[in-house]
């Protein structure tokens, strides 16, 4: 699998994308906002988390209107897979898509702090090495994950079971306490309509190595790659 | 010619700002307040002196990168 992290000004969490991608056993290089067109032969887009354009006007909104966000855009409408994460969620919602908008954490403060999530299904190209229903231990790291949309929005996501990830605790229940940043329905991450397209505010590239503390968020880089290597 | 652009949250969006500054105002003693909304203020100059255009141009802003109107509503006035 190759995959081409897109680096824009103030993100900062390329370095630890391109290492747990790489750990998981697939080809990664950075690149450039600035850039027209992907690497050839990209299978996956990763938007890593920062603060893109230092957050200005609202976070994500300058980055989503990138150049490369074209290819991007062309990409996942192929079909292309295409993984946000935190920054890289907001730039997916700014850039359209992804429904929705992550607002101010309710609570108004940055949280920075381990979170369990609860993988809503396993049958996608993100979640398969994942059980249903299994809490995964990964991180949290932002001022604005607080996951905002219309009703309609919501009732679709819900209805077509796009919602990826919801903040739980330990043992996979969905909480009020396990909900810091105030997101509706407890939503940590959703997907596009054909699933090929992955946006979540906690930060699976954390936890890869037990050197720092877990490996839970292997999975996600590891399903991504064996789903890609069974598909070609 | 000049422009202001003002963008605001859509009525029923929850704004947490607001209600930290609604707060922050009546610890201060600023009495007669009930309720606080917060947003966005742009000046913007632009070249043309022709308000149709004007007016074409900072609707494209607004919708463009502006305003995100899945939350946001935004007024232009022309000055």
């Amino acid at each position: 699998m190759k995959s081409a992290v897109i680096v824009f000004p103030g993100s900062n969490r390329e370095g630890d994308m391109v290492r747990a991608l790489k750990l998981a056993g697939s080809d990664a290089q950075k690149v450039w906002h600035a850039e027209t067109e992907l690497p050839k032969g990209t299978d996956l887009v990763v938007l890593p988390g920062g603060f893109s354009y230092g957050d200005y006007l609202r976070c994500g909104a300058i980055a989503g209107r990138a150049t490369v966000m074209d290819a991007v855009r062309a990409h996942a409408a192929r079909g292309g897979l295409v993984l946000g994460v935190c920054n890289g969620f907001q730039i997916l919602c700014e850039a359209g898509l992804l429904p929705g908008i992550l607002m101010r954490n309710a609570n108004l403060k940055f949280i920075c702090h381990r979170q369990f999530l609860k993988v809503e299904r396993n049958d996608t190209a993100f979640t398969k090495n994942y059980a249903k229903g299994q809490a995964i231990d990964v991180c949290v790291a932002h001022g604005e994950g607080n996951y905002t949309a219309d009703a309609e929005t919501l009732k679709r996501l819900e209805g077509e079971g796009l919602v990826a990830f919801r903040y739980s605790d330990a043992q996979g229940n969905v909480t009020q306490d396990a909900n810091r940043n105030g997101s509706m329905n407890s939503i940590a991450g959703i997907y596009s309509d054909k699933l090929n397209v992955l946006g979540m505010m906690p930060h699976p590239e954390n936890l890869v190595e037990n050197l720092v503390g877990g490996t839970d968020g292997r999975g996600l880089f590891e399903s991504l790659v064996s789903s890609f290597s069974k598909a070609a | 010619m000049k422009a202001r652009v003002t963008v605001t949250l859509k009525n029923g969006v929850l704004d947490p700002q607001g209600k930290a500054i609604e707060g922050a105002l009546k610890s201060l003693g600023v009495d007669g307040i009930s309720g606080v909304r917060q947003g966005k203020v742009f000046d913007i100059e632009l070249e043309t002196g022709d308000k149709a255009k004007a007016e074409e141009a900072l609707k494209a802003a607004c919708e463009k990168l502006l305003a995100n109107t899945v939350i946001e509503n935004y007024r232009v006035e022309i000055a």
